[in-house]
């Protein structure tokens, strides 16, 4: 069992997540009808942060099915509105118990390879050195974000990536917005730098 | 405003979340400042740098087959089946028309649910590399045209980049067997493909959203079409998507 599991699924439910949802049946059915379809939709976003909060593979996947679980377990108390804000915000909380229970997570190089090289639609012709010069700049602020400290990561992963508004920002991170605002500055300023440095070595272009 | 309050507020500024006030307060101090202008130049670049690099990942089907089979659901169709059958075995008193209208009706379920399971496919089939788009263009007055003689319907070709929705393209496609139309439309960073083919008959079908494999599917048939949407939207989003279609196509 990898640390996250331990960490992540109580003792009871550990190697057999289904059995924690039971068997739908009834008006369980509809219930998990809704649920998929307001919640898989978003599981891209969910997924991204958790590779960025984790930053590895097999660990966001663990994280990321345990939050869907947690959140079908939990449909009942979801109070309408967006839910990706919802969804994000559980997997955040998964993601910290691995981190808080889990004496070591063994860091590994998130390499980024997955990454959408590039969107599947082009909005203008690019040339094929344009596609490779593209395709290093997503490798190097993958892994520049990668390098933030936690919760510097976390601001940027939300607002850049998952696309969030202050408001959601600080829902999911369970902060004031001014945290949100001054954290942000902050995770800006030392990517900037981060990138400018990266830039130097000739590792961007 | 000092240059510290203004470093973070600017921040703000580049996000839009600040109010009419706040942000000629910010822009007030950045045109009097050089420092904090340079930062706002530099901040926007890098904002720019990551929204052209694509930083997000996709989970793998692998997880969502996964999280798919741990919250199991009812498959209705099934149901329906199994009650047609057991009618007949329990010798109920079903006329020859009532029993073969509700084998119609079976009939056209499992028709349906095969057509939704060939349309989810062929919207993932369109997501690989190169599947995308075979005409590329977000000009209506070109991706229209190039349908011609490939089909024997002129499909509705209708740009909503000013609703939302961009128009990437058209492509043609196969659903049952039958080539269809599809057109490409982007939502942010997700995908909604359109299909449709003629309909038999010019009856309209009012809209209805049904989901699988996590993605969802809007039906319905107006003008002597049918028509899919497909896409991993939200379902309130694909709605929006059909509806504003809708209009624009009785218009």
């Amino acid at each position: 069992m990898s640390a996250i599991e331990r960490y992540v699924f109580p003792a009871s439910m550990a190697g057999n997540p289904a059995m924690a949802v039971g068997t739908a049946s009834g008006s369980d059915g509809g219930k998990a009808e809704r649920f998929k379809a307001l919640a898989l939709p978003h599981l891209d976003d969910i997924y991204t942060l958790a590779r960025y909060l984790l930053r590895n593979a097999s660990d966001a996947d663990d994280a990321v099915q345990e939050c869907y679980l947690r959140a079908f377990r939990h449909f009942d108390t979801f109070r309408g509105g967006p839910i990706k804000p919802w969804l994000l915000a559980i997997l955040r909380n998964v993601c910290r118990a691995s981190h808080v229970g889990g004496s070591r997570l063994v860091y590994m190089a998130d390499t980024g390879d997955d990454l959408q090289a590039m969107p599947i639609w082009r909005e203008d012709t690019e040339t094929p050195e344009q596609t490779v010069l593209r395709r290093q700049e997503s490798q190097t602020m993958n892994r520049l974000i990668g390098e933030l400290p936690a919760e510097f990561r976390e601001v940027i992963a939300l607002r850049e990536i998952n696309d969030l508004s202050y408001h959601d920002i600080a829902t999911v991170i369970e902060a004031p917005i001014g945290t949100v605002m001054s954290r942000l500055a902050r995770a800006r300023k030392m990517l900037r730098d981060a990138w400018i440095a990266a830039e130097g070595e000739g590792e961007s272009r | 405003m000092n240059c510290e309050e203004a470093g973070i507020l600017l921040h703000a500024l580049i996000d839009d979340e600040l109010d009419a006030g706040n942000a000629r307060d910010v822009e007030t101090h950045i045109a009097s400042c050089p420092g904090c202008a340079a930062q706002l130049r530099d901040f926007r670049e890098l904002r720019k740098t990551m929204t052209s690099a694509s930083l997000r990942h996709t989970a793998p089907a692998s997880l969502r087959a996964k999280i798919e089979s741990a919250i199991p659901t009812p498959r209705s169709a099934k149901t329906n089946r199994r009650f047609v059958i057991k009618g007949f075995a329990a010798g109920a008193a079903l006329s020859a028309l009532a029993a073969s209208g509700v084998f119609v009706m079976v009939m056209r379920t499992d028709d349906e649910q095969r057509i939704l399971g060939e349309v989810v496919s062929a919207h993932l089939r369109s997501l690989q590399p190169q599947h995308l788009t075979d005409v590329q263009s977000s000009d209506q007055h070109t991706v229209k045209p190039w349908f011609n003689g490939r089909l024997d319907v002129a499909p509705p070709v209708i740009d909503l980049t000013a609703l939302g929705f961009t128009l990437l393209g058209g492509r043609l496609d196969y659903v049952g067997a039958k080539p269809v139309a599809a057109i490409v439309y982007r939502r942010r960073v997700h995908v909604i493909n359109l299909f449709c083919t003629p309909t038999p008959d010019s009856i309209s079908r009012g809209a209805k959203m049904q989901s699988l494999h996590g993605f969802n599917v809007r039906s319905w048939a107006q003008n002597g079409l049918n028509l899919w949407a497909v896409s991993d939207i939200g379902a309130d989003e694909l709605t929006e998507f059909g509806e504003k279609f809708e209009a624009a196509l009785r218009q």
